[in-house]
């Protein structure tokens, strides 16, 4: 750290801003790439947001004015007012540029922004804003800017007001303090007579003091304005019986002696005005009485000197940024530490003497070549090789940062010390370093998508249909392993899609649809994962004849009832296969049972939405990655266990009646009107024999991938937590119920349990073991 | 008695030039990166006083808010939120999620100190 606290801090700006510049092209180009995720927009906003807000304290007007302009049009992307689209995204990575090239100028290592580049730009994000630039715009963004900047001396009265404790109900005309002496201040719109004073009616609404405001204190303010007089009005306090604590029931009126500025007075209830009545009234000399003054503010500078002279020159901001900027200026000359202002990056050759001219040119010549390479993507080639032992160190990373800050928790420090507050900001950072090497290895899942419109012409056929293939979002970026493996479950379900769901062409068209059917096959981003969507406009799910099938082969019984939505889902179960006649292309005994388990093997999840008639959507979900999990770290029969967050539904601490033994055996939970099994973990995955003490402990609903809940009864929870997937059967061999390990902080290792089949088992060995019971 | 202000940014800059204003006003000072840091080190450190940025990762201002708010222990505890956004309709949702007043982005310290004291008892 420097010396001058102020240039320490300056220092640790521009460092911020790097960060900050960094993490908004991350996003902007994770919203090139169709990731339109608002937690995207939002991190883009707040970046440019903390630039502007840091380029602000340090006087930085032209960082500042672009910035707001950034921030306004992002503002409107992240409200949704404004649809996120190839253009606007180009515009904020042009304007990324140029917030670059402004920060850099501000810390004197670059050339000044070419001021009309930067207009041009703002007014292309105004354009994209307003639909339009705003019209004579440095004025307007000077205005706009007021708001932010407009820095008004604010006035404080040296008076230490004495009588603070007897506050609430003083009365102080005896202590006959002059009225402050302040020069010509803008008097409200009064007619007649000399103001002399304000008399102000006040009654707070319960909310105000619900927001831990106070009267005692806002007339203590009121106090510093001038004499005052104050009477409280109890009239309206009930019965002590009838007394709610919550509510307010006094009345306050004031009596301020000075003829201060009317905005004066109401700024002093500024944080109040909507969680109370306030009227306030002038009085005048003559004893007219006192008139109620418009509500409307007059839009006047209050134009008071500061008194409080001691605290303002210590914290003058412009004579500080203007002595930071002679400091800048000094240094510069002097030829310190940082670049000359207008020179070109230096060549190695450059600082000899006598440099050949060749060196010279090549070294002017590298400068516009950088620049026109920054606007174009550069790719270079890498083998896989170092990207995974990358990704693996970084994973190594990840764990060691939670050992530490585990460490450093157990050894008693305070979470607001210097060396926790450091450990936040290395967690921050170790997971943007985490999402930036996990990007490295996303890939487009083009190379899937492109093999796909030859299959549908095998299919088609085959089958004698005509179908048209349409993909959307080829470009979205997952993770290479996950690309390899989205190949066979798209492979199966455009089949089964042509195949089940479109009709022949005659059928088609006695239905009146085009003969040619068509299949749509695209990708998205949402919400951390990536969702594959493949949809037909064929006949739809025969629900009828699902029904009657999973009746026949026992899946589900006759009185069941079941949901339109429920019915389309059974096609996942195993042992189902709608396929009356065996045909060459989809019916090779594979269901979609199939299909789904190597989904859900991925993580990842599959359901279906049928419209009778008009087609089918199959819609998939999978992680972007399979390094990382965000997971509930829960104890269960002295182990560490890590439940997948994505399946819980919330957790809570069951109350002895609502838990029921099913039969006198299966124990259930009531959660929300509904009955759910609970399954003891301890007991299940075998940590222990006896079952646990069910009032004990703490119950996570789960859903599995099939939406059935399930309570999992746990010991305790202990947090939640990102953790590195460590492969089970690479390492070990396949474990009934775990669905891969992971290192905890405290350097154990904690197994990531498989909700799906501990949910299944759960409920099989609960019942079986209670039978055992019975029979013993 | 010295009071115990707590800041909750996002921005180490932000965080910093609060600590300089703050304890150059005989603060004391403690710091929290976003609303769920904040909530841990307000029930440890039971602060006199919180300023809170409003757009933070993980947990936002108002989230933090009215988590404080939940919790009876802090309902006396003043709350001022430091935002650029100067606009009405912020200043109404941080009133909603149980702020008490805010300061506007970028303060001059004079004003932060002097919101600071108008809502400290």
């Amino acid at each position: 750290m420097s010396d001058d606290p102020f240039e320490a801090i300056k220092a640790t700006f521009f460092q911020e801003c790097e960060e900050l510049l960094g993490d908004l092209e991350t996003n902007l180009i994770a919203l090139e790439s169709g990731d339109t995720d608002i937690e995207t927009i939002n991190a883009c906003f707040r970046a440019v947001h903390s630039v502007k807000g840091g380029a602000g304290a340090f006087g930085l007007d032209d960082l500042v004015r672009f910035a707001h302009v950034f921030e306004t049009l992002m503002d409107e992307l992240r409200s949704g007012r404004k649809a996120v689209d190839e253009d606007v995204v180009q515009s904020l990575l042009r304007a990324s540029d140029v917030l670059n090239d402004h920060v850099t100028a501000a810390r004197g290592a670059g050339p000044a922004v070419d001021p009309d580049r930067s207009q041009a730009l703002i007014a292309e994000l105004e354009t994209l804003t307003h639909g339009a630039p705003v019209s004579g715009t440095d004025a307007d963004a000077a205005g706009d800017m007021d708001d932010d900047f407009g820095f008004t001396p604010v006035a404080l009265s040296l008076d230490d007001f004495g009588a603070g404790e007897a506050m609430p109900l003083m009365d102080l005309p005896a202590l006959d303090l002059p009225p402050l002496d302040l020069p010509s201040l803008d008097a409200p719109v009064v007619t007649g007579g000399e103001q002399t004073g304000w008399k102000i009616i006040f009654r707070p609404h319960p909310r105000l003091y619900a927001n831990a405001n106070e009267t005692a204190l806002l007339l203590r303010e009121l106090g510093r304005l001038g004499p005052i007089s104050v009477e409280m009005d109890d009239s309206g306090l009930p019965s002590l019986e009838a007394l709610e604590p919550l509510d307010s029931h006094l009345v306050w009126t004031i009596h301020l002696d000075a003829p201060v500025a009317e905005l004066d007075v109401r700024d002093v209830f500024d944080f109040v005005e909507t969680d109370c009545d306030l009227s306030i009234m002038s009085v005048m000399a003559e004893g007219a009485g006192a008139s109620v003054v418009s509500d409307s503010l007059p839009d006047l500078d209050d134009g008071l000197p500061s008194l409080d002279t001691g605290a303002a020159a210590e914290f003058d901001i412009a004579a500080l940024v203007a002595m930071a900027q002679a400091d800048t200026a000094s240094r510069l000359g002097g030829g310190g530490e940082t670049a000359p202002v207008a020179e070109t990056p230096k060549s190695t050759a450059a600082p000899a003497p006598a440099a050949p001219p060749v060196a010279a040119n090549n070294a002017t010549a590298a400068a516009p070549a950088a620049a026109s390479a920054a606007t174009a993507p550069v790719t270079i080639r890498v083998e896989l090789d170092r990207v995974d032992r990358l990704i693996n160190a970084v994973g190594e990373l990840v764990i060691q940062q939670a050992m530490l800050a585990q460490r450093v928790y157990e050894s008693g420090l305070a979470r607001s010390s210097d060396i926790s507050l450091g450990l936040e900001d290395l967690e921050l950072l170790t997971r943007e370093i985490q999402d930036s090497v996990m990007a490295i290895r996303a890939q487009p899942v083009k190379s899937v998508f492109q093999r796909m419109p030859r299959l549908v012409r095998e299919v088609a056929a085959m089958t004698g249909k005509k179908v048209k293939l349409v993909t959307a979002g080829e470009d979205t970026e997952v993770d290479k392993t996950v690309v390899e493996r989205l190949s066979e479950p798209i492979t199966h379900m455009l089949r089964n899609a042509i195949d089940h769901g479109l009709e022949s062409p005659e059928e088609r068209e006695a239905a009146g649809k085009p003969v040619e059917g068509t299949v749509k096959l695209a990708a998205l981003h949402r919400s951390g994962r990536i969702v594959i969507e493949i949809s037909d406009d064929g006949k739809g799910i025969n629900r009828q004849r699902v029904r009657s099938i999973a009746e026949e082969r026992g899946l589900v019984t006759p009185d069941q009832i079941l949901s339109d939505d429920e019915v389309d889902n059974l096609i996942f179960l195993p042992g189902f296969s709608t396929a009356q006649e065996v045909t060459d292309v989809s019916g090779r005994g594979v269901g979609m049972d199939v299909v789904r388990r190597s989904i859900q093997s991925l993580g990842g999840r599959i359901s279906i939405s049928s419209n009778p008639g008009k087609g089918s959507i199959f819609t998939m979900s999978l992680p972007l990655t399979l390094a990382v999990l965000d997971g509930m770290v829960v104890g269960a029969a002295d182990q560490t266990l890590v439940a997948p967050l994505a399946a819980i539904v919330e957790s809570l601490t069951p109350k002895a009646e609502d838990i029921h033994l099913v039969g006198g055996v299966d124990p259930v939970l009531m959660f929300r009107d509904e009955f759910v099994p609970l399954v003891d973990v301890g007991q299940t995955m075998e940590f222990r024999n006896e079952p646990t003490e069910l009032k004990g402990g703490v119950v996570m609903i789960v859903e599995t991938e099939g939406g059935q809940r399930a309570g999992l009864l746990v010991d305790a929870i202990h947090g939640q937590r990102q953790v590195v997937i460590k492969s089970l059967e690479t390492n070990y061999r396949h474990v009934e119920g775990v669905a891969a390990a992971t290192i905890l902080g405290d350097g154990r290792v904690a197994l990531i349990l498989d909700i799906d089949v501990l949910v299944n088992t759960g409920r099989r060995r609960t019942t079986s073991l209670a039978e055992l019971k019975m029979a013993s | 008695m010295t009071k115990t202000v707590l800041t909750v940014d996002d921005s180490r800059t932000m965080r910093d030039m609060l600590m300089l204003a703050l304890k150059d006003a005989g603060y004391n000072v403690v710091q929290a990166v976003d609303g769920v840091h904040g909530l841990e080190v307000l029930a440890e450190e039971r602060p006199d006083i919180v300023i809170t940025d409003i757009n933070m990762p993980r947990m936002d201002g108002f989230g933090f808010i009215e988590g404080m708010r939940a919790d009876p222990a802090y309902s006396g505890v003043p709350v001022l939120v430091l935002t650029t956004e100067s606009d009405a309709a912020k200043k109404q949702r941080a009133r909603d999620a149980g702020a008490t007043g805010w300061i506007v982005k970028p303060f001059d310290p004079v004003r932060l100190v002097d919101a600071v004291r108008r809502v400290a008892a």
